[in-house]
């Protein structure tokens, strides 16, 4: 894949808002939906690859329906192009509804169906205890895709190997395929949960200036880092916050035309 | 052919990109293994999916995992991580999976694999190893190492004739000469049928060959070459006929313009009697057992 002519420098309020309007302009021209669930992961997404993520550290999207945020932020990091952006969701292109197994630099995993990403994350983290690279890799996930058994298995797994190069970023942002989370399969109080494993727990705002600690101010843990990053489905666009069906729905010309004029403001 | 394995594995435990996982099974197995392997051997506990995702991440820093539970627990439960994490992105794990078969017994259906090789050949890249002697291991499993994509190793029970010395693994190899028909046999049920069937008059007995890879591509030259001859194919495996070995030898007989041959194809049919038993029990219900394929050549003409 070409390298982007695009390059953003930080997650800034103005990147965030770039951000947010080419993710919209390829939805809208893809004519394609999961918008609301990409718009709540996108600041996370951001400052994760602008700021927080090094050399050798990894990502794994185990929420895979958010391959556009993924692919925007690749995009403001210069991995992907202008050109191909525009082939999202078309024949021919690598940029599939859910991330591809290859040909995408910052890609590592096709991922789509939910419940895989964070033992595919373990693994990565477990392979540094015999390779000796110090890598942190980081995982997104769904708040919905808790529901699916194989997430606990892969945290029980990642704890009793006590993986604490593995940070899991829940995007909590209330709202699955056909409910909210409190109503499908309510996992409150959900910290207490992550707790009860002996696991540390962060809670930040996911739309926050700053939304993950730095590095150097994780604080000393085992196991795995917990960040329960509460989100706004369909942030930034005043008719999808908060709501389902902008899981599914593509944008109308008249709709695509107000939620720009609403991140321009 | 667990404790072939679990040797053939520990003379390959000082390679340091091999890890070896299983899902809390190995008891009076893989001790040896896990005592050379050290941290590179890891109990991952009874959770499945996990396991074969964790092999991927594993793999894809590139190190080379190996997999290993009893047979159906870890081809059918986590179906979609194989399918996902593994094929899809072509990952050089070892999917080990013990009992193949009817090979767990009496232990129930749940234990039994047999629609093992035919789900998983259905997925992309995916190649199915079935030895058929304790001795195949010793040359199979170095090899495994340099695979460039998932593969699904079925382990059962070693069955050698004695006094004789069986070719060194191969994906297709005649054991026996004979000229009452040909007889093909997949994985461990050729040397059954070797030991039972090697004392008859070549005259009265079928050739046998042995298939241990899957998917097949054309057949060798030398057992099309037989088929002209003798037209008469029976073909056995511990496994039922959908996605079977059998069906893909039937499309490669029909590409090398293979006609008018008779093709007695005989697998794996469940629990006919709603009865359970010993491997041999249900091999027997199926018509696998050495008598009932000999039978399948000396009644051939009546059937």
């Amino acid at each position: 894949m070409v390298e982007s002519d695009v390059s953003m420098s930080r997650s800034s309020e103005s990147t965030r808002r770039g951000a947010r309007l080419r993710l919209l302009q390829m939805h809208y021209e893809s004519c394609v939906g999961h918008i609301g669930g990409n718009l709540s992961c996108l600041d996370v997404l951001l400052e994760l690859f602008h700021e927080r993520m090094c050399s050798g550290d990894q990502f794994v999207l185990s929420k895979g329906h958010a391959a556009g945020a993924l692919y925007i932020t690749l995009w403001s990091k210069g991995l992907i192009s202008e050109a191909h952006l525009s082939t999202f969701h078309r024949d021919g292109t690598l940029l599939s509804g859910h991330p591809p197994a290859s040909g995408v630099p910052g890609v590592t995993f096709a991922t789509g169906s939910l419940g895989h990403g964070l033992s595919l994350a373990a693994g990565l983290a477990l392979s540094s205890r015999w390779l000796g690279s110090p890598e942190t890799v980081y995982c997104l996930t769904s708040d919905g895709e808790w529901n699916e058994g194989s997430m606990w298995e892969a945290l029980i797994f990642a704890t009793h190997q006590d993986l604490n190069n593995l940070v899991v970023i829940m995007d909590q942002n209330g709202l699955q395929g056909f409910g909210s989370t409190q109503d499908v399969a309510d996992l409150s109080p959900l910290a207490e949960k992550f707790r009860s494993f002996g696991l540390t727990v962060l809670e930040v705002d996911g739309h926050a200036d700053n939304i993950l600690p730095a590095p150097n101010e994780i604080p000393d843990h085992r196991g795995p880092l917990i960040v329960l990053a509460k989100t706004v489905k369909g942030k930034g666009v005043s008719f999808m916050e908060n709501r389902m069906e902008w899981h599914y729905l593509p944008l109308k010309s008249e709709q695509y035309a107000q939620a720009r004029l609403e991140l321009e403001q | 052919m667990r404790r072939a394995f679990c040797d053939g594995l520990t003379q390959q435990a000082q390679r340091n990109d091999f890890v070896f996982l299983t899902g809390d099974l190995g008891y009076a197995a893989l001790e040896t293994l896990r005592e050379a392997m050290g941290s590179r051997f890891l109990n991952a506990g009874v959770a499945e999916q996990n396991l074969v995702g964790v092999s991927a991440g594993l793999a894809k820093a590139g190190l080379r995992p190996w997999i290993y539970s009893i047979a159906p627990f870890l081809y059918a439960r986590p179906f979609e991580q194989i399918r996902n994490d593994l094929c899809l992105h072509r990952l050089p794990v070892v999917v080990v999976g013990n009992g193949g078969g009817y090979g767990y017994g009496v232990m129930g259906a749940t234990h039994h694999a047999i629609e093992d090789y035919g789900v998983l050949l259905t997925l992309s890249g995916m190649t199915v190893q079935i030895p058929a002697f304790d001795r195949d291991l010793e040359s199979l499993l170095p090899q495994l190492f340099e695979a460039t994509g998932p593969v699904y190793l079925r382990l059962g029970l070693g069955e050698q004739p004695d006094n004789v010395q069986p070719p060194d693994y191969q994906p297709w190899r005649k054991l026996m000469a004979g000229s009452a028909g040909t007889l093909i046999a997949v994985g461990p049920l050729a040397g059954g049928y070797w030991r039972d069937l090697v004392a008859l008059d070549p005259s009265q007995r079928p050739s046998l060959w042995c298939l241990s890879t899957l998917p097949i591509g054309a057949l060798p030259e030398e057992l099309v070459a037989e088929l002209r001859q003798t037209r008469k194919l029976v073909i056995a495996e511990e496994h039922v006929a959908q996605g079977s070995a059998g069906h893909s030898i039937m499309v490669q007989m029909l590409r090398s313009g293979l006609g008018g041959v008779s093709v007695d194809h005989v697998t794996a049919v469940g629990y006919p009697s709603g009865t359970y038993g010993s491997q041999r029990f249900h091999r027997k219900e199926c018509g696998l057992d050495s008598a009932s394929i000999r039978g399948r050549f000396t009644e051939g003409e009546q059937r």
